[in-house]
């Protein structure tokens, strides 16, 4: 009846894992029990999870990430807590079976389920605005993928209370992840989170290459679109090309696991290479589908906060442009030493080499914005001090690695964590930190509380320091990576400051989430009334904050790079126009959500080998879409009296907080 | 006076680093004990050393350039509009890519030159050593002395070996960080890579792959002897009372945690031949010819 689930897949025997179910339970009923008594179901089930409005998605997809940044983080500091104490031949706290689904589960958390809808999110909020577009070009599947994704969130979260995770690494090599040697359902896990949440990704980027190719305003032209909107566009292209892949890749894994095929296997010509090849296809563009937009926040920040015109616009984009072709040529430089020839080798190393070229083009592109200019140290400038900084030796050390010869003493050891904590904290976490901050007040209204951001980013760039410069001193002391205990005296000390380092990170997540809750309480004193609260350059900056739920009465005419700066130079913004004309705009939708609970069952399902509720479920999935399609109630206008009454009290709050 | 500044800031900073990293033994890749490995030491030294003439200016500048230019210095320039120079775009693409060309160049060189499965040039004859990974030991098999180890390995000093690796299980990497390259060990491939060892000494070894609940256990000992102390090691394995047959590999291949060294007198000949086919007899050895192919 329910396949393999029986209920001693519920692992009472942990205390870790029981005592965090607890407190998750206990703050589930909790924040349940509020919502009932404030009767705030309807309003939440109405205003946010069935909205397509891309402002309230990009909120959600941030407010998922960084709750699975604190889920993330944790792993983190129990896999530095564990090595710290298990040297010598103690085997520490964590025994193998729940280590390794822990540093399997962070990197999985952190790339899927905090990186990317983090990104996804700050695209969400912004580049509808940015481009003078009143909504994305398909609302409906926008909400659909943030639940679909959601679903990939839940499975992940399931497994810690019913099963086991992976315990194959996060890119889950066959024929380690072949049910051969992995009989569980932690690989299924994987399997079943990555693909739902990957199909939403595929989607999101379906959904937004549409949109900034087909949307933009009158006016703007390609090389008049903003940076960020730029680097939005070549991550979507990036997701269209990457993203198949891995959801393929994963196919035939599955195929192998549930009908003993054998693409990956060890016998009957499985060759597991191959796997790793595919996987790498996908995962190399990966990291640039996440670190383009956090080179994009970047170009906003440092040309607003330096109050001047960024350096070199054509230059980044064709940068920009460069990286996301090269991108795909760079895969096998994450396996050096499998044994290709030395022409192979040295192809791809090259190659990936050649990619530090516009990367650093990028960097000194920021380097001659911040060149007489007048930079004003808020939070979002230390931010892209601190990562021009990191992100350069990251890079040093990037190249170093792409490097045949060096790399076949380097490869897998505790430098190449530190080579890619380096690059994704130092650059994609610092980034999307920023453009938090940044957009912050656009999103809601008000502004994050300046001294509590600063303290935070000088935090988490000491504690990145301190947590991360030991392991790339490890990885030339030859200590390899996902090692559950060692026996080498001379590593313990640097573990020791690694873990410092971790609780200094740790320290700067409490200050964030304290930023928030002084930032909330003191609202009324950092309201943004003007809507553009940084003297900001680009179009998002143009609407009150938060903006109206259509974005834009007038959708604006678009003229220089940066629009709105140049509006504000020629006198013409900030002027109601003569009269306001009716909006076309799409209505919520419950299907997304709906689809996507049968889509979480379905995952359930097969995970656990229940194939009658497999059945079900798809059917379930195929029925709410049929009756989606037949849905002819979803869009309305707004009536001229409703878009005149917004603007006009926006623009008096506006012209009473400049008087 | 800012060009004169660099270039001493610059050779401070990189010999600091350099000491920094070669003091204390324990840095194991810059104490390198084989060829392979002293060659790639200077290797990563060099990388290093020529990236640091665009990372160093640039950490240099970032700082330098957030305080000139900070919102209260009333006295700096201040261009808002100045947003292009070709002079400036010439340098950036042109410094990078000038370095790229050396380090590809470099790249190139040293990929041929350090090649695993380049033999090694010496006036010895190389040692052939086999090596399986098995959940989760190290099984060597010396196919000319005709003995086999687990978690065990020794072989004389200056004599060029060559490790055919190839896996009985899941994937793993054969890696003894102090004599230089790693090698995956793949089921059903044979992988071959050169190394020799300079020095004698114990030179810690380990699987550099993870490889399931048991990977931590993975490590194993090189002791690296004289020719003499090294045969005499051999006849001690031969006096070992068990012997390494079709049997005693089914029991070996069963998972298990930190395997104590085992020695075997004989191996069963091709036993290694046999765990590689024992993965390709499918149609078309697909993976085979991996490493095969080019010798």
């Amino acid at each position: 009846m329910f396949g393999k689930l029986t209920l001693e897949a519920v692992p009472y025997h942990e205390p870790i894992i029981m005592i965090t179910l607890a407190v998750v339970g206990v703050l589930g009923i909790g924040i349940a029990a509020a919502l009932t008594h404030f009767k705030k179901w309807k309003w939440l089930w109405s205003e946010w999870l069935t909205s397509v409005d891309h402002k309230k998605i990009g909120v959600m997809y941030i407010a998922v990430a960084l709750i699975m940044l604190l889920r993330g983080f944790a792993d983190a500091i129990m896999m530095r807590g564990q090595l710290a104490v298990a040297s010598a031949g103690a085997e520490g706290f964590l025994p193998p079976h729940h280590y390794d689904q822990i540093f399997t589960a962070h990197g999985v958390i952190m790339i899927f389920f905090m990186a990317m809808p983090f990104m996804v999110g700050l695209m969400n909020i912004v580049v509808p605005l940015q481009i003078g577009a009143r909504d994305v070009a398909y609302p409906f599947l926008n909400s659909l993928s943030f639940w679909l994704f959601v679903v990939g969130v839940a499975l992940i979260n399931i497994s810690l209370g019913v099963g086991e995770f992976a315990q194959t690494g996060w890119l889950a090599y066959p024929p380690l992840s072949g049910i051969e040697y992995s009989p569980g359902v932690g690989v299924d896990y994987w399997i079943w989170s990555l693909q739902i949440s990957g199909l939403g990704t595929l989607l999101t980027g379906v959904n937004f290459f549409v949109t900034i190719m087909k949307m933009r305003a009158p006016g703007m032209t390609l090389m008049k679109m903003p940076v960020f909107t730029w680097t939005a566009l070549c991550t979507n292209i990036l997701i269209l090309a990457a993203f198949p892949v891995l959801t393929a890749t994963i196919a035939l894994l599955t195929l192998d696991r549930y009908l003993g095929t054998h693409f990956f296997t060890n016998e009957l010509g499985g060759n597991q290479m191959m796997y790793v090849n595919l996987i790498w296809i996908w995962g190399h563009p990966e990291v640039y589908i996440l670190i383009l937009p956090a080179f994009g926040i970047f170009s906003e920040v440092v040309a607003t906060f330096t109050k001047k015109k960024l350096f070199g616009y054509t230059s980044l984009v064709w940068a920009t442009a460069v990286i996301t072709i090269l991108s795909f040529i760079v895969w096998l430089h994450h396996f050096f030493t499998m044994g290709a020839g030395a022409n192979v080798n040295a192809f791809f190393g090259i190659a990936t080499m050649i990619i530090s070229i516009p990367t650093g083009v990028k960097i000194f592109n920021w380097l001659f914005t911040m060149y007489r200019g007048r930079i004003e140290f808020s939070t979002p400038i230390i931010w892209t001090i601190g990562f021009l900084i990191t992100f350069t030796i990251g890079g040093m050390t990037g190249v170093l690695l792409a490097v045949p010869g060096a790399d076949f003493v380097l490869h897998n050891s505790l430098f190449l964590i530190a080579h890619f904590h380096n690059v994704i904290i130092g650059g994609v976490v610092f980034g999307y930190l920023a453009g938090f901050v940044y957009w912050f007040p656009k999103a809601f209204g008000f502004k994050l509380n300046e001294k509590l951001g600063r303290i935070a980013a000088y935090l988490w760039i000491s504690g990145f320091f301190l947590a991360f410069i030991p392991l790339y001193m490890l990885g030339f002391m030859g200590m390899t990576r996902r090692l559950n205990n060692y026996d080498n005296p001379a590593w313990t000390p640097l573990l020791y400051v690694a873990l410092v380092g971790a609780f200094v990170i740790g320290a700067a997540i409490l200050v964030q989430l304290l930023q928030l809750y002084v930032s909330i309480r003191d609202r009324k004193q950092n309201l943004d009334l003007t809507g553009d609260p940084w003297g900001g350059r680009t179009l998002e900056w143009s609407t009150s904050s938060p903006p109206p739920f259509y974005n834009f009465a007038h959708v604006p005419v678009v003229k220089d790079l940066d629009a709105w700066w140049d509006m504000k130079q020629d006198g013409s913004a900030n002027k109601a126009p003569a009269k306001y004309e009716k909006i076309h705009m799409p209505k919520n939708a419950s299907e997304g959500v709906i689809i996507s609970a049968f889509s979480l069952v379905f995952g359930f399902a097969f995970i656990w080998h229940i194939w009658w509720l497999v059945i079900l479920s798809t059917i379930a999935m195929l029925v709410t879409v049929i009756a989606r399609s037949y849905n002819e109630d979803i869009d309305y206008y707004v009536p001229v009296e409703e878009v005149t009454a917004v603007e006009n009290k926006h623009l008096q709050v506006k012209q009473a907080s400049q008087a | 006076m800012i060009k004169k500044r660099y270039p001493r800031l610059f050779s401070l900073l990189s010999s600091l680093g350099v000491t920094l990293l070669l003091s204390g033994c324990d840095f194991v890749l810059f104490d390198p004990k084989g060829q392979i490995g002293v060659e790639e030491k200077s290797l990563i030294i060099t990388a290093i050393l020529l990236m640091l003439i665009v990372v160093v200016p640039v950490i240099i500048m970032t700082i330098v350039f957030a305080w000139r230019y900070r919102a209260s210095n009333t006295k700096a320039t201040y261009a808002p509009d100045w947003a292009h120079s070709n002079k400036i775009e010439a340098v950036v693409w042109t410094i990078p890519v000038l370095i790229i060309l050396v380090l590809g160049t470099i790249t190139w060189k040293t990929t041929h030159s350090l090649d695993p499965r380049q033999p090694i040039d010496s006036e010895h004859p190389h040692l052939t050593v086999q090596v399986v990974s098995l959940d989760w030991k190290w099984l060597f098999i010396y196919p000319e002395q005709g003995i086999a180890t687990v978690n065990e390995l020794a072989f004389p000093a200056n004599v060029p070996v060559r490790f055919e690796v190839t896996s009985g299980s899941v994937m793993n990497s054969f890696f003894i960080p102090q004599l230089g390259s790693q090698i995956y060990a793949m089921a059903g491939m044979k992988n071959t890579l050169h190394l020799i060892a300079n020095e004698e000494g114990v030179y810690h070894g380990l699987s550099a792959n993870y490889s399931g609940h048991g990977f931590s256990g993975m490590k194993f000992n090189a002791n690296v002897t004289s020719q003499e102390k090294f045969d005499e090691w051999v006849q001690q394995v031969k006096q070992s009372s068990a012997a390494l047959d079709a049997d005693k590999y089914t029991a070996l291949e069963k998972a298990s945690f930190n395997n104590p060294i085992e020695r075997f007198s004989t191996v069963t000949p091709d036993l290694y031949d046999g765990i590689v086919a024992k993965y390709t007899h499918s149609s078309g050895s697909n993976a085979h010819s991996l490493s095969e192919g080019k010798e």
